[in-house]
């Protein structure tokens, strides 16, 4: 294997691990603070078809993101009602925004199925862009791949220094105590939860309006689920996080590699690669490993006063 | 704030059967509202959507076709969901049924046993089972999420289907096209009558729906099964064996979502094809929700979710509406439960008069 073909292989592994890093990130947040959305796939979804109906009928990639954005937390809002005002499980009420963003996405995009955007150009930066291997990955990308490593640094401060993140772990990890500290529980889990929607409507237009310009029904692929999985191996940890996103990417990609060293393999075979390795990186002997990284309310109801 | 949440102090049992058509009549109202937006009288539309399909016999054995499926994936999960165990891969193991029950079919070209059905029907349940045993295995022995594994599961049972039906078990003398050979008479299930597309798979959905009564309101396992589910350390206290519970209510949902796919391509199908499934996987999720897991509201709930396929591909042809029409009504449908569950443990009060005393205690978020 020569060096363009690994700087190669690199840029595609962040461009096609972006999308994953995005929801990822959100979905972190979320869990943090106590709530489980598994909507992630219904909300990316959702904001796929909204940004891009948006980018093609305005011209402005920019309001597509933004309202691609709005979307996903419109969704994250609903969730929030039912799971959270609404006291339902969060399991079945994430499920149940999976699929009405599944219904709802092909539902408001049927008639635009196929149709060509000029989407998100790579941008690359003088100079950096020329480094050898890591050059193209880190500087030849487009704005929003560039946007969501801001992003990730940005939850990285907030998580590790910020009074924010302390606030969201302390909601996660006992709700009890963080609202008799007088914490507003609630509010935090619900401005967690928007966040969530928001990330997810953002990967949604990553994929709509960067990755492949354009609009097909449950374009995401699973996408939304693998994220789930990703903060789980990650054990809630931010960084970990940023590499399970580029190592599920470089997953999604080995079609490429195998190509690359001449390996013919029916694509519906590499097709499935993504998917064995989320249920691979599931996968522990030790039962106690898996839930001492967990947030301690994760998944639990909670209401004020009880 | 002006609705406040008081806590009865326990279930209402008139909420729990209410609260699901308290949310069929929301999915309702909202998909009037729906219609309107776009131009459409709601009144028109729902008929389109709701009532024209079952005009003759056809519709009717039509609507039990879509119905056998979708109640079969929905028994299977509502056991599963029953010991709080979230089985999400009806449609895998559906599409697993479909696939080795296809390659069952195909083993079977030339002869006329009398056997080669239940062959047929027993290589596809087998299958579904054994897809469904993976989460089971992945979860009692590598503490794997099984919500998150019997995703995965979905995506790799698709691409598997795929792989095969473009490649090994596609019909050599079918121009290429990505089918199977159509399967002997002897592997198909007979048709029941003489109009419509209604087959002996009814039989089979019957059965299960009987079994699946049995073992959940009538059986000790089916007891056990409920318990582990309200709390899984009384289960595990009074000696129930979680793993071994995890693997059957996980292998039984797993069978008769193989069965349901086995039923379509042996049934109304005949050969394999790309698109088995429409989703009847996903859509027994909300049936089984909308059943309140119980297998008589199931059936109903399955025959509610058939309809509105039909429809769906009738309001398609008759007013060029899009068929997703059904995923987005059973979307909201599952949305509104939920919801309107809130009223089985809480009341709602209305404050007309704002108080901000009565506002912090159970106020909405």
């Amino acid at each position: 294997m020569d060096i363009d073909l690994l700087s190669n292989i690199f840029y595609a592994m962040v461009r096609t691990g972006t999308p994953l890093l995005l929801v990822a990130l959100g979905e972190l947040i979320c869990e943090k603070s106590g709530v489980l959305n598994l909507g992630q796939e219904g909300m990316m979804l959702f904001g796929a078809v909204i940004g891009f109906i948006v980018a093609l009928s305005t011209g402005s990639l920019w309001l597509g993101v933004l309202l691609a954005m709005a979307a996903g937390m419109l969704l994250a809002l609903l969730f929030a009602v039912v799971a959270l005002g609404f006291n339902a499980n969060q399991v079945a009420t994430g499920l149940a925004l999976t699929i009405f963003g599944v219904g709802l996405s092909t539902f408001v995009g049927a008639a635009w199925v196929g149709k060509p955007l000029a989407g998100f150009e790579p941008i690359a930066l003088p100079w950096l862009s020329e480094l050898p291997l890591l050059g193209r990955m880190l500087f030849a990308q487009d704005l929003l791949v560039y946007l969501s490593f801001a992003l990730f640094a940005l939850v990285a401060w907030v998580l590790l220094k910020s009074r924010i993140g302390l606030i969201l772990q302390a909601v996660g990890e006992n709700p009890d105590a963080a609202s008799a500290m007088g914490l507003p529980v609630l509010r935090v889990r619900t401005l967690a939860v928007l966040f969530g929607g928001a990330m997810a409507g953002l990967a949604g237009a990553y994929l709509s309006l960067a990755y492949t310009p354009m609009w097909a029904e449950n374009m995401t692929a699973g996408r939304g689920w693998i994220a789930l999985a990703l903060v789980v191996f990650a054990s809630w940890r931010v960084l970990r996080v940023l590499l399970g996103a580029y190592l599920f990417g470089l997953a999604s990609i080995l079609h490429l590699v195998a190509q690359g060293v001449g390996l013919a393999i029916p694509s519906n075979l590499l097709a499935m690669l993504p998917y064995l390795a989320t249920i691979l990186v599931l996968l522990s002997r030790d039962a106690l490993k898996t839930r001492l990284f967990a947030p301690v309310s994760l998944g639990q109801p909670w209401q004020p006063g009880h | 704030m002006l609705l406040s949440l008081e806590p009865r102090g326990q279930q209402s049992r008139a909420m729990l059967w209410l609260s699901p058509l308290l949310a069929a009549a929301l999915t309702l109202a909202s998909g009037s509202l729906l219609f309107l937006a776009l131009g459409h009288d709601p009144l028109e539309t729902l008929h389109t959507l709701l009532i024209a399909p079952l005009a003759d016999w056809y519709g009717v054995s039509e609507l039990l076709v879509k119905a056998l499926p979708i109640l079969l994936c929905a028994l299977g999960l509502a056991l599963a969901y029953q010991a709080r165990i979230w089985n999400i891969g009806a449609e895998g193991q559906l599409l697993l049924g479909a696939l080795a029950g296809s390659a069952m079919a195909l083993q079977l070209l030339d002869g006329d046993s009398r056997w080669a059905l239940a062959w047929v029907v027993l290589a596809g349940t087998a299958a579904g089972a054994a897809w469904a045993g993976l989460t089971a295995w992945l979860r009692t022995a590598f503490n794997a999420n099984e919500i998150l594994t019997s995703i995965m599961l979905n995506y790799i049972a698709l691409n598997l289907l795929l792989f095969f039906v473009h490649g090994p078990l596609k019909d050599p003398a079918g121009f290429n096209f990505p089918e199977s050979a159509m399967f002997a008479d002897a592997s198909r299930l007979p048709l029941l009558g003489a109009e419509g597309r209604i087959h002996a798979g009814l039989y089979f959905a019957l059965l299960a729906l009987v079994a699946v009564w049995v073992l959940l309101q009538r059986s000790f396992l089916g007891f056990q099964i409920k318990v582990l589910g309200l709390d899984r350390r009384a289960a595990g206290f009074v000696g129930f064996r979680e793993k071994r519970l995890v693997w059957l209510v996980l292998l039984l949902s797993g069978a008769l979502a193989g069965l349901a796919g086995v039923g379509e391509v042996a049934g109304p199908i005949g050969q394999l094809v790309p698109q088995v499934s429409p989703g009847y996987g996903y859509a027994a999720i909300t049936v089984a929700f909308l059943g309140r897991l119980n297998p008589l509201g199931i059936l109903a709930a399955s025959l509610l979710m058939a309809l509105l396929y039909l429809g769906g591909e009738n309001a398609q042809v008759a007013m060029n509406l899009p068929q997703a029409i059904t995923q987005l009504f059973q979307g909201m449908v599952l949305f509104f439960l939920l919801a309107c569950d809130v009223l089985i443990l809480y009341r709602p009060r209305l404050n007309l008069r704002w108080s901000r005393r009565t506002a912090p205690q159970n106020a909405l978020a």
